[in-house]
């Protein structure tokens, strides 16, 4: 549908504009369908609602894996899936009741909840966190007791406690660290602005190594780096987690519609595990700019955040629950105030949903733990094209 | 005239390029002087350039033909926020002017409402859609968007046309008044005309309110097809700074084709007009 080929004059360009808008409308007549995949017909198909954190991306991937595959509508889910932007705030959408359900990272979501968002994680997708601190090679830079007296960048907007947490396991005053408000992307630690970059394994990592070094003319190489990663340092938080409204969750339809939907979903992530290259393209031909190689690095790198994993993908281990919720306690950022004030909720997550979920999938055959998982080897090409 | 100016921007833009610090510069130890360097202030060529490559390898869709459905998709919700915003604009301006009461009461809300950040009724806004529903048709993303064009449009329109009808001498109003015609025929034969020049300024600063009301709200709540919403699509290719610019220059292109229009309708409202009734 996309490959129209498109030349010639702008006036010509504008006039195709018409038709490549009038084809893509034709997308949403799917929905109505009532015959799963599997053969067996569906009673009722439910409109499910999920708000991501941010654009269409690796990230996301099993989510559109599973919508790719058909996996949600053999759960007779018709669901939507809402992209993140500069001012949506995924829990707040959730617990707005915009969206059926959410992914958030888990302080940030806590945060929310302990101001009175009866928001609920049901899986937490990402069983490591991905966060990582890089700088130069020649910086010196090699752990968090170094950063006293550097430029350290972070993203902050509750992106930033891990750094914090960090330098406090490390027995540093963050006041003695020049903290720098970073961008979203690398481009202060390349032109020497920051010493040390706030930076995720599968996103901003994989844009230095896009990038030329203008010493050598080719392609920085991980050598020419110092990575910190917060989970090695101990000080990981649990990230991307599926969040659902908690009030809604006493409704037995709702918490049927949640493991179905968690079950679909947590299938799509497998189906990511074993076709790197297949969840990539998915998500690339929805959004073309980042690049191929780029997704298919953030897809690897996704994939190394939840698999291998031990208690079945999505199950919410209670010793890196509290790990997070401790931190999220403790860490004081520069205005002396933390995440949390006090320890989450006994109902703040429940492993029910997903323990369901998980029975559903063994039906399928699907498997959930990935024990023989092993990465896949990316190339980064300049760009990430 | 339109495009030696471009031809102009492109020419300083390139002089900063050549004459300006790679790294930055400071006056007076303020760190002023943006950077010149190529990563982050790209040839004007490389732009130019880019928008004639494929998106990515994989398709045969060209970033030109991209950045122009996005402008095309943006000029759509532009038009209705500018529309929306004209009629608001008029009906509260013939309001004040109809009642000194409405225009006390009313003109202070008006200003006020100008200082409410864009950026937060966007996302607020935004939870319209799927939520409210006026008589079985369910209130679009994409309305949001054009309602924040709207919203900065009516204000200035609103408020030069209201001095606009307010502008014709007493002595007018008087004539008017001793044929005892009635108010709806001093207002549009009177009122209206006298208006004209007011309201043709007022039109060009609602044209750049929509735009920029539409193209931040696409930013703040990320409607898919529009050129805000291409502008964060490529500010997350940090590492291609040629393709982040083909995206603005889109927006411009947007700001642009308003300005025409506006400029259209000035050349229409005011042939008639000799130079020296501007006031």
């Amino acid at each position: 549908m996309r490959n129209h080929r498109i030349k010639g004059a702008v006036a010509a360009a504008v006039a195709l504009s018409f038709v490549v808008a009038a084809c893509g409308d034709d997308e949403g007549g799917t929905a109505a369908t009532t015959t799963a995949a599997g053969g067996t017909t569906c009673a009722e198909v439910t409109p499910v609602k999920l708000q991501l954190q941010w654009l269409t991306q690796a990230q996301f991937g099993g989510y559109y894996a599973a919508v790719d595959q058909g996996y949600y509508e053999a759960q007779c889910l018709d669901v939507t899936i809402l992209e993140g932007a500069v001012d949506i705030t995924p829990q707040t959408v959730l617990a707005n009741g915009e969206a059926d359900f959410a992914i958030a990272w888990v302080p940030k979501a806590l945060a929310s909840r302990e101001a009175g968002a009866d928001i609920v994680d049901i899986a937490q997708v990402f069983q490591r966190s991905g966060t990582l601190q890089v700088s130069f090679a020649d910086s010196g830079i090699t752990s968090p007791s170094d950063f006293a007296g550097k430029n350290i960048g972070n993203w902050g907007f509750g992106n930033e406690f891990e750094v914090f947490a960090a330098m406090t396991k490390a027995g540093i005053d963050p006041a003695s660290v020049n903290n720098v408000a970073q961008q979203f992307d690398m481009v202060g630690l390349l032109e020497g602005d920051i010493d040390a970059a706030e930076a995720m394994t599968y996103n901003e990592y994989a844009q230095v190594l896009e990038a030329i070094n203008p010493e050598t003319g080719e392609l920085y190489t991980p050598e020419d780096f110092n990575v910190i990663s917060y989970e090695e340092e101990g000080v990981g938080m649990l990230q991307d987690a599926i969040w659902a409204d908690g009030t809604r969750l006493s409704d037995p339809a709702y918490k049927d519609v949640a493991v179905r939907f968690v079950a679909a979903s947590l299938q799509g992530w497998s189906y990511c595990r074993d076709n790197v290259d297949a969840c990539a393209k998915i998500v690339s031909d929805l959004s073309p700019i980042l690049g191929l190689t780029h997704q298919t690095w953030q897809m690897n790198e996704i994939n190394k955040l939840i698999w291998p994993a031990e208690g079945g993908v999505g199950f919410i281990d209670k010793a890196a629950w509290d790990r997070t919720a401790q931190l999220s306690q403790e860490t004081k950022n520069l205005e002396g105030s933390t995440v949390l004030t006090k320890a989450p909720d006994e109902g703040a997550y429940t492993n029910d949903i997903v323990t369901a979920a998980h029975a559903l999938l063994k039906e399928l055959g699907v498997d959930i733990n990935g024990a023989s998982y092993a990465p896949i080897e990316v190339t980064l090409t300049e760009g990430g094209v | 005239m339109f495009v030696l100016s471009m031809a102009l921007v492109a020419t300083l833009w390139e002089a900063y390029k050549w004459l300006g610090p790679k790294n930055g510069g400071e006056i007076f130890g303020w760190k002023v002087l943006p950077r010149s360097k190529d990563s982050l202030m790209p040839h004007v060529s490389d732009v130019l350039s880019r928008l004639t490559d494929p998106i990515n390898p994989q398709t045969d869709e060209l970033v030109l033909t991209g950045v122009l459905k996005a402008v095309w998709y943006s000029f759509q919700l532009v038009l209705v926020g500018f529309g929306l915003g004209l009629a608001a604009g008029l009906l509260l301006a013939v309001l004040m002017t109809r009642f000194r009461l409405a225009e006390r009461a009313i003109l202070p809300y008006l200003v006020v409402s100008q200082t409410v950040p864009l950026i937060a009724l966007a996302p607020l806004l935004s939870t319209w859609s799927g939520k409210v529903e006026i008589a079985g048709w369910e209130w679009p993303q994409w309305l949001t968007a054009a309602m924040l064009g709207a919203f900065l449009t009516f204000f200035p329109i609103a408020v030069g046309t209201l001095r606009g009808l307010k502008s014709p001498p007493p002595a007018a109003l008087e004539l008017m008044d001793s044929f005892a015609a009635p108010w709806r025929s001093t207002l549009f034969k009177l009122r209206f005309p006298a208006a004209v020049p007011f309201i043709v300024p007022a039109l060009k600063l609602g044209a750049a309110g929509s735009v920029i009301g539409v193209v931040v709200s696409e930013i703040s709540i990320g409607l898919r097809g529009g050129i805000g919403r291409l502008v964060i699509e490529n500010m997350r290719k940090s590492n291609d700074p040629p393709i982040v610019y083909t995206a603005v220059l889109g927006a411009a292109l947007l700001g642009l084709a308003m300005a025409a229009l506006v400029a259209l309708a000035d050349a229409l409202f005011m042939r008639n007009r000799p130079k020296e009734a501007v006031a």
